[in-house]
């Protein structure tokens, strides 16, 4: 009964969900077994390098993987209990862009260059509401404008615009159905750090206006320590660490989440030389069995070797995948 | 001592059919042996363009280029290919800036080769210790760019600038396209190569954490202009030109018990091409005043310390 109770304030809840590409040689392991939980009006941090799984975890949750070479293999994404990943393909289309809307990283591609910006914002409003086309018109020149664009340049191409405009341009379509769930993936990343400044405190104050849920996909720990709520931490298609941005950003536990932090130049203090993590990540198509960091990792024993690790509680209360806990806390390599 | 590099109020304009685009207007800036001179600024400032009109990649517009002291401001002919193998660039996309059509042996060779200097086995010889100094396994020699990760595809990058053992390169963004924990990794080799071998870095760099770490000074670019430049330590405990603190302020700080609102700047970059005379940064700054519509001097506050801003004293 309590289980249930804890349960029901999630609004977002993904449980084990397992997504393969697939060629006829190999089979790409992209996301193994990723559970988390989102509350309403909460903004989650997904953070991890290149490859390692976050845009396709943010992609099946609105089932818009590749139709060919990728497939969802299991798992669940409930959104208020319901279950997306069983929801015929026609009840899944009136969700896109309505309860659950995405921002892609570039939006040099992101935006059709042959028609208006304007029009581009109305078709989202028009796909979703009944109503007459001045009213979608009059509703994307009122989204214009809440992204800070004068709605004169609602007829206007998206090559008269400039890069962070554009981005403004995509957020506004984005949350022109006042969706329930923002998907952000590296919203920032194609831009300058005084626009990224600009569009990010725009992202989180129509986010606190319109009490939205997202889901913030980066790899810039700094993105993630100054906008995110919560943070897990991706590795090789999997969670290895997770908790509030508290804990994982003052107590970082797991080996490479503490590499990781170890890898960026520090703003504050002056060092001789950088610490990179060695080696490179696994590839996804031949994971090593057991932690998929052990072959980098310092404190890797037998043990990290045997079977699937399980998530671990640390001393402060967050979720870490490690069985060298203590030692990795204490700081003491193995032999 | 005299300087590995000196630029004298160094021009490229670049002609467009709305007027002249001011990709790099008057810039003075001196490196010195094993010294790094970090370029920070947001796109279209024209820090990259201030690198490769340093080595010649571009013709300059007006302005004086000296390497070791000597002019090569017109160099041309026989004269520039022998001052280009002094000075070597780095550049930002290891997946585009090597072809993709020769082995990672073939890419480091070329240089060697094409210098006529010396002899096949000196070649192999010079090519061996190339692979090895940056860290890229003797049996990938055959390899092809598209079988290596972004990080070894860099290495074969820096191999190559490094082959003919120049005294001066730039650096143009050679780790933005990378991961952080591999970032480091390169970072720390080309810091390592500076200290054996006395180079000068020219780092041109978006990402400020990257500058702070690597350069012991810093030049600050707005729209084709230096606004600040001055030793890497002072700029990050006393940025004093407006545009500087903003952009200091602007970066996500991993730090989240930072105290303080962010200053974020408001609206865009201005158009490069026909930039009215004064400040070029006015149109943003939240300070500026009538007397920042005339042309702004370059005037030294504190020794090395060179800030563009008419208001900086009051400020």
């Amino acid at each position: 009964m309590a289980e249930l109770e804890k349960n029901a304030g999630h609004f977002l809840e993904v449980k084990d969900l397992t997504v393969e590409y697939f060629t006829k040689e190999k089979v790409v392991h992209a996301v193994n077994s990723v559970s988390f939980s989102l509350e309403k009006g909460k903004t989650l941090g997904l953070v991890g390098e290149t490859g390692a799984g976050k845009t396709s975890i943010a992609k099946s949750i609105l089932r818009i993987l590749p139709d060919v070479g990728a497939r969802i293999v299991g798992g669940e994404v409930l959104l208020d209990g319901v279950d997306l990943i069983a929801l015929p393909e026609k009840e899944m289309r009136g969700i896109r862009g309505n309860k659950i809307s995405m921002i892609f990283q570039d939006p040099m591609t992101a935006l059709n260059p042959v028609q208006r910006v304007g029009d581009q914002i109305a078709e989202v409003i028009a796909l979703h509401n009944e109503g007459k086309k001045d009213e979608f018109k009059r509703r994307a020149q009122e989204m214009l404008e809440l992204v800070g664009i004068p709605r004169e340049r609602y007829s206007e191409y998206p090559h008269q615009f400039s890069g962070g405009m554009k981005q403004r341009v995509i957020i506004a379509i984005a949350l022109a159905c006042n969706p329930a769930l923002l998907l952000a993936d590296e919203p920032t990343t194609a831009l300058d750090v005084t626009i990224q400044a600009q569009v990010l405190r725009l992202i989180g104050q129509l986010r606190d206006k319109l009490g939205t849920s997202m889901i913030l996909i980066t790899h810039d720990m700094g993105v993630v320590a100054t906008y995110c709520d919560n943070v897990a931490v991706v590795y090789a298609g999997g969670i290895v660490e997770s908790g509030t941005r508290e804990q994982i950003f003052d107590h970082p536990s797991h080996p490479y989440t503490v590499g990781l932090f170890g890898a960026i130049p520090n703003m504050n203090e002056d060092e001789e030389w950088l610490h990179p993590i060695d080696g490179l990540p696994p590839d996804p198509s031949n994971l090593p069995k057991g932690c998929a960091f052990r072959p980098r990792c310092k404190y890797a024993t037998e043990r990290c070797g045997e079977g699937p690790i399980e998530m671990a509680e640390t001393p402060d209360g967050h979720q870490c995948r490690c069985c060298n806990l203590e030692a990795v806390i204490k700081g003491e390599k193995a032999k | 001592m005299t300087p590995v590099i000196e630029a004298k109020a160094l021009k490229k304009y670049f002609p467009t059919p709305r007027g002249m685009l001011h990709a790099v207007d008057d810039v003075s800036l001196t490196i010195q042996k094993g010294e790094t001179l970090g370029v920070v600024g947001e796109s279209g400032c024209g820090k990259s363009t201030l690198g490769r009109t340093i080595i010649h990649l571009l013709d300059k517009t007006d302005g004086q280029i000296f390497l070791h002291g000597e002019d090569i401001s017109d160099v041309k002919g026989r004269a520039l290919r022998q001052v280009r193998e002094r000075m070597q660039i780095i550049f930002q996309d290891p997946y585009s800036s090597i072809d993709p059509r020769k082995t990672v042996e073939f890419t480091i060779r070329e240089p060697l080769k094409v210098s006529k200097k010396y002899t096949r086995e000196q070649i192999n010889e010079l090519t061996e210790n190339l692979m090895e100094l940056v860290g890229i396994d003797m049996r990938l020699r055959g390899a092809y760019p598209h079988e290596l990760d972004g990080g070894l595809r860099q290495r074969v990058g820096i191999a190559r600038a490094l082959a003919l053992n120049p005294d001066f390169i730039v650096c143009d963004e050679p780790v933005s396209a990378l991961d952080v924990s591999v970032q480091a990794q390169v970072l720390n080799l080309l810091k390592k190569l500076q200290q054996s071998r006395g180079l000068a870095y020219m780092f041109v760099t978006h990402d400020l954490s990257v500058v702070r770490h690597i350069s012991d000074h810093i030049c600050v670019m707005y729209l084709g202009q230096v606004v600040e430049q001055c030793p890497s330590k002072e700029l990050f405990r006393s940025p004093l030109h407006p545009y500087t603190r903003a952009l200091l302020s602007a970066i996500p700080s991993v730090d989240i018990h930072r105290t303080g609102e962010p200053e974020i700047l408001e609206g865009e970059i201005t158009s490069p091409i026909n930039p009215k005379p004064g400040c070029r940064f006015a149109a943003r700054c939240k300070y500026a005043t009538e007397a920042c519509h005339a042309p702004q001097v370059q005037e030294e506050v504190s020794p090395g310390h060179f800030v563009r801003c008419c208001r900086v004293n009051e400020i």
